[in-house]
């Protein structure tokens, strides 16, 4: 409005013809001048204004009011009339190529335990340019609260992760991304940030709150700084280790208030598109649950000239057959996730379900209606890999009931299954409450190859590892590790980090074994259940795996989202991180009525040596004379 | 003590009484006079062994106890809080009153008085007083300004005489010009200037035969009426004042305008959200990076010293209104009433989120493009007329503007259609609604005022003045009240740990509210509201620190209650022998009083 009084011409006007332009000028001030301009005017108008506002009181008092922006009916009418006829207004006829774009995708993989394996991946790309410092930031289809956050605290990559249940890599083969049961994040900073523990500690607290999650017990005791195990996955070459903060909370339960807000990033929420599947009460029914947010910096086209922000937010879950699927190896749509398919996202430019056929190519395992012609290959962690999809920015997809609900039903049960060829293992021996072992076993499936991993390792500060035990044997012998990084721990401050790269030989375990001696805690550090135990996070085991068939390293952006996230330099081994399970040691627990019967123990004995001491020097003692009387009697 | 015990152990050959103190009758102690002396001596080394012990307890162990278990409480400076509890302001406002030529005569000239001070004092409550001072200087104009008011509209002559001085913010300077200038307009008597000028004309019953003293009292009431215009009226101080005074039930209009506008804060988040329920069929452009730039820039630039501010925007698709509208066959379209407005905005509300990045308030505006089944969508007013803006806005929340696109495309549109929002109309309404939840208040002038369309930051030089005016007092009533109920809390819960910091903050905030109202006083406006700010940080922080909650849960009683198993066994040995002592030297006294009867 103040604009308008100001003679400023919006550049829009000068599109329209110098006639309208006129009549619009005048006519758009007047209703834009508020009261000063109405003074001036005659008097019927001013005192409408007036009424206006006694009326606008009396609807203030139920708090909302009509905005006073309007003072004449003509003119109003006549604004919209200039409206309808400018240029500007009218329905574009060439689309506006779009700045933001968003994908969304389902892949559904039948496992052979007759479990059945759903992964969706959301992939938001935000066009900006985050190196320029700027107060004022619009958001289309990114959500606003997380880019608050990026340019808020500097962030180059976070990737948080929220896991209920354990991923059985045995009995389900590698899934496309691995998180460890509990909360994970992981945060590269940008180079300017200065106080990066202080930072870090802020962006965990203002993450807890965007997610409901327990996020604010992140802190210097469960923080570390990994030199090699994560690296940025976006473009940038910054690796210095000291803007990198790792934490997991392994003890973090995951359930629909953590869900809830993922939805909420999502454009269209749970109205449309994939997004409707994700039903908590089915959701939450299962075997396993992961929910993601990775956030990073991704290039633009195939060039790499400019780079945009990459959200991904994937959920994967597992169904059981005999919880989720009645025993019955049957799985669709709706009998996984109580709701079947529509329509795509309007806002999606790709909208996808692919259906792992490749262990039933001639259909003879299993059957999928409604039938769909379309089939797709892609290389997944090192194996090629036939899916069949479903376009839901089709029409034809959803047929004539307008909805899709994709069936699978099996014929037999056959075949087995390729062992994955890297698998992890941890568990803690020893007995008594003074000392411990932990040992993490580390399978090498490959017939004859050996590869290196590496293998991170974070463990509290109340678990006194001696590192001097550590040992490393694989096939009997020691296997001497090419690269240790050992910080030791600080009590109350700072936990064990322990990062090494380990050759595996060919068809081995490798184990790698540390003693540990229990601390005693304060009685106030102990959780409300001490019982229970204490968690010891997952070990992270990163690792590049030689490939059956040979990568395609090059373009990355017809494929789909599943295959894309890790950045794939060499065509002959992929990456790919395993995380073993979570520990649950216990420490010594004290009885914790204790304080309370120690006070009144002390308290006793003071008081009885205080009062006899008190007796001693505050009486007299005296010798009792028999008395006269009785000395006479005999 | 050993000596003692040991001659007393080989005295006795019997065994020893330990039961019963030492109240020897004549009778039993007759036999032997040494004996009774001794006995007389150990009675009294008892008693005074007793009375040693509560001593020391008493001296050394109740110190050492208290001293031990007391909660640390920083000095805080009360006597300075104590004395803001009754705030006295004195606002003052520098006004100059210029005399062009033919308003005054010569020999007048030489008689008018250099300043002039008014003193206006009102009391609000009985804690709360409020005086204005306006200090006017008069001289005549200089000729750079006669010329500049020479110029043939007031516009130029506002224009020009701005090149000529600065004034300082805050203060005013009104220009007196002769009846018969043709500057303003025959019903015109008072012209506003964009800065912190006003042109004023002479009534015509002062053209002849006036005297310098009539002509100041012709001039005094409607200076008056431009300061209240310019700078601040009564009304506005008090209802900034309303943190600290119950504004009485009569002052409603007051309550209203005063809880619209937002509570002063440092900084504001402004959000504007376009709202698209159907993205099927609408793909909507706006181009709001330019017009925030073009539009909301300039404004919040010029606001720039009450607050910060920050913009963003957000597109939500799927958000839907918390209100089913209702069709309306005789206007042939939805319409929303006045009263479910109410319920718009709560569904709405949980999808806009709360800004991660600060705590600062935030100001809503959403654009609302109905759905196309739903189209078109009007708002209803009371009256049950369309709003013509068809936008309305919350009181400290945010505004909602309607945007129907359905005239736009015909009926044989092909879904989803391209709509390009037409940002000019949109921001008018949002700019409309920011100046009035900013409090920058548009109240009418008075007849006979004209004011001058601002320039191009949409916001004239007094009207920010006018908003640090009440700025600054609503922070110094906010500022005053936090720290004084802060005292009266710490004051209350004796085991609230002060630690120095919150002692610091509370001693900065005592320091630069002292340092406002100085200001206040002195005029100057711009140092009074920078200090306000400081004050009402400082002390907000000190409020809300966290470690005042550390030991608030942890009473007295359970202190007590953790001390007894040792307190009591000890305190009881001592208190009895203590009321023995005292009845033992009450009866020798009676004793006493007998023998000599």
């Amino acid at each position: 409005m103040a604009a308008h009084r100001c003679g400023f011409l919006p550049p829009l006007f000068i599109l329209c013809a110098l006639s309208v332009l006129t009549v619009t000028w005048t006519q758009e001030t007047i209703p834009l001048g508020s009261h000063r301009a109405a003074a001036a005017d005659s008097k019927p108008t001013d005192t409408k204004s007036v009424a206006q506002t006694t009326e606008q009181l009396a609807v203030e008092q139920r708090q909302w009011e009509a905005t006073e922006v309007e003072e004449a009916t003509s003119a109003a009418a006549a604004v919209s009339k200039q409206d309808n006829s400018s240029p500007e207004d009218v329905v574009q006829t060439s689309t506006p190529k779009p700045k933001d774009e968003f994908q969304e995708e389902l892949v559904v993989r039948p496992l052979h335990s007759g479990d059945i394996y759903a992964s969706f991946q959301f992939r938001t790309l935000w066009q900006t340019d985050f190196t320029r410092e700027r107060k004022v930031s619009h958001y289309g289809l990114f959500p606003k609260s997380l880019g608050q956050v990026i340019s808020k605290f500097s962030v180059r990559e976070l990737h948080i992760s929220f896991t209920q249940g354990y991923w059985r890599t045995m009995q389900w083969g590698q899934p496309f991304l691995s998180s460890p049961p509990g909360a994970e994040l992981w945060v590269w900073f940008q180079d300017t940030v200065t106080d990066v523990d202080g930072t870090w500690k802020e962006l965990a607290n203002v993450l807890s709150g965007i997610f409901c999650a327990s996020l604010n017990f992140i802190d210097s005791t469960n923080t570390v700084q990994p030199t090699a195990s994560f690296k940025p996955l976006g473009i940038g070459n910054v690796t210095d280790h000291r803007f990198l903060r790792y934490a997991t909370l392994p003890r973090e339960i995951v359930c629909t208030e953590n869900l809830t807000p993922w939805k909420k990033l999502l454009p269209c929420g749970t109205k449309a598109g994939l997004a409707v599947l994700l039903k908590s009460e089915k959701l939450f029914h299962s075997s396993f649950y992961s929910q993601a947010v990775h956030i990073r910096p991704v290039c633009q086209d195939w060039q790499c000239k400019t780079a945009s922000w990459e959200l991904r937010q994937t959920l994967n879950v597992v169904f059981d057959l005999h919880n989720s699927g009645q025993g019955k190896r049957e799985w669709s749509l709706f009998k996984m996730f109580s709701r079947t398919l529509t329509e795509a996202c309007p806002l999606a430019s790709t909208s996808k379900i692919y259906i792992d056929v490749t262990d039933n190519p001639e259909g003879e395992q299993f059957e999928l209606s409604p039938a769909t012609a379309l089939l797709s290959q892609a290389v997944v962690l090192g194996d090629r890999r036939t899916f069949s999809v479903y376009d839901l920015t089709q029409q034809i997809t959803f047929g004539t009931v307008r909805s899709l609900n994709v069936l699978m039903r099996w014929k037999s049960s056959e075949g087995d299954m390729l062992r994955p060829l890297l698998h992890a293992e941890r568990y803690v021996a020893g007995y008594g409450l003074q000392t411990g072992e932990i040992h993490t076993l580390m399978y090498n499936n490959h017939p004859y190859r050996s590869f290196p991993v590496l293998l991170l390792d974070s463990v509290p500060w109340y678990l006194r590892m001696y590192i001097h035990t550590l040992t490393v044997t694989s096939k009997g012998k020691d296997n001497k590790p090419s690269y240790i990084h050992y910080q030791p721990s600080k009590d109350r401050v700072r936990p064990h980090l322990l990062e090494m790269l380990v050759q595996l030989p060919p068809n081995s375990v490798t184990e790698v074994t540390v003693e540990f001696e229990r601390a005693l805690l304060k009685w106030t550090e102990y959780t409300p259940d001490p019982n229970h135990g204490f968690y010891v996070g997952s070990s992270v085991i990163s690792s590049l795996v030689p490939s059956l068939v040979a990568l395609d390293t090059n373009s990355t952006w017809q494929r789909p989202l599943f295959s894309t996230f890790f950045p794939c330099k060499e065509e002959s081994s992929y990456f790919v991180r395993v995380y073993t399970e979570p520990l649950l040691v216990n420490l010594p627990t004290p009885d914790f009525s204790m304080p309370y019967n120690v006070i009144c123990l002390t308290c006793t004995v003071v008081a009885v040596g205080y009062g006899s001491l008190y007796n001693l020097l505050t009486r007299t003692f005296q010798i009792e004379e028999p008395s006269p009387g009785l000395a006479k009697r005999p | 003590m050993g000596r003692w015990s040991h001659s007393q152990l080989s005295m006795d050959e019997g065994h020893v009484t330990h039961g019963g103190t030492v109240t020897l009758s004549n009778a039993l102690c007759s036999h032997s006079q040494t004996e009774m002396a001794t006995t007389e001596v150990e009675r009294r080394r008892g008693q005074l062994a007793a009375l040693s012990i509560a001593a020391v307890v008493i001296i050394v162990g109740v110190p050492l106890w208290w001293r031990t278990t007391e909660t640390y409480r920083a000095w805080l400076p009360v006597s300075q809080i104590k004395e803001f509890a009754t705030l006295q302001l004195l606002l003052s406002v520098d006004v100059e009153v210029v005399f062009s030529r033919g308003t005054v005569s010569p020999e007048q000239q030489k008689k008018v008085p250099m300043t002039q001070t008014q003193d206006e004092e009102h009391r609000v409550d009985e804690n709360t007083a409020l005086k204005y001072r306006y200090e006017i200087r008069y001289r005549t104009a200089t000729i750079m300004e006669e010329d500049a008011l020479k110029q043939p509209t007031a516009s130029d002559a506002d224009l020009s005489l701005h090149a000529l001085s600065e004034n300082p913010c805050g203060s005013l300077v009104v220009y007196v010009i002769p009846e018969s200038s043709s500057l303003l307009s025959e019903d015109v008597d008072v012209y506003i200037g964009q800065k912190r000028t006003a042109i004023l004309r002479l009534g015509a019953q002062m053209r002849v035969g006036r005297t310098l003293e009539q002509l100041l009292a012709h001039l005094e009431p409607r200076i008056k009426k431009i300061l209240h215009m310019m700078s601040f009226s009564h009304t506005d101080i008090t209802a900034a004042l309303s943190d600290r005074v119950r504004l009485a039930p009569g002052n409603r209009e007051n309550i209203v305008d005063s809880m619209r506008a937002f509570k002063s804060s440092p900084g504001y988040e402004i959000t504007f959200s376009l709202l698209n329920p159907d993205p099927k069929s609408h793909r909507l452009h706006w181009d709001i990076e330019s017009a925030v730039e073009t539009y909301v820039q300039p404004l919040l630039t010029k606001l720039a010293p009450i607050a910060n501010f920050s913009i963003d925007s957000q597109t939500l698709y799927y958000a839907m209104l918390g209100v089913n509208p209702r069709f309306d066959i005789s206007r042939s379209s939805y319409t929303l009433n006045a009263e479910s407005l109410a319920h718009v905005i709560n569904p709405v509300e949980a999808r806009l989120g709360s800004n991660a990045a600060s705590s600062n308030p935030v100001l809503n505006f959403l654009l609302y493009v109905p759905d196309a089944l739903h189209s078109p969508l009007h708002i209803l007013d009371r009256k049950k007329q369309a709003v013509h803006s068809n936008a309305f806005h919350s009181p400290r929340w945010g505004g909602i503007m309607v945007y129907n696109v359905n005239d736009v495309y015909g009926p044989e549109a092909v879904l989803p259609v391209d709509i390009n929002i037409n940002m000019a109309k949109v921001m008018g309404v949002f700019l409309a609604q920011l100046r009035l939840l900013l409090g920058v208040q548009s109240s009418s002038p008075p007849p006979g005022f004209v004011v001058a369309s601002c320039s191009s930051t949409g916001l004239a030089d007094w009207e920010l003045d006018r908003l640090m005016w009440s700025r600054s007092v609503e922070n110094v009533a906010t500022a005053t009240t936090t720290i004084t109920s802060l005292a009266q809390l710490l004051d209350q819960i004796g085991n609230i740990v002060i630690n120095d910091n919150i002692a610091e903050q509370v001693s900065s905030a005592v320091t630069s509210l002292q340092l406002a109202v100085a200001e206040l006083e002195a005029g100057n406006l711009g140092f009074a509201l920078q200090y306000s700010k400081e004050a009402i940080l400082a002390s907000e922080r000190a409020f809300f620190d966290p470690s005042l909650l550390h030991l608030l849960y942890f009473p007295d009683d359970q202190k007590f209650a953790i001390y007894i198993p040792l307190f009591l066994p000890m305190c009881v040995p001592i208190l009895l022998s203590l009321i023995k002592i005292a009845s033992d030297a009450r009866q020798k006294r009676r004793e006493k009083q007998a023998k000599k009867d």
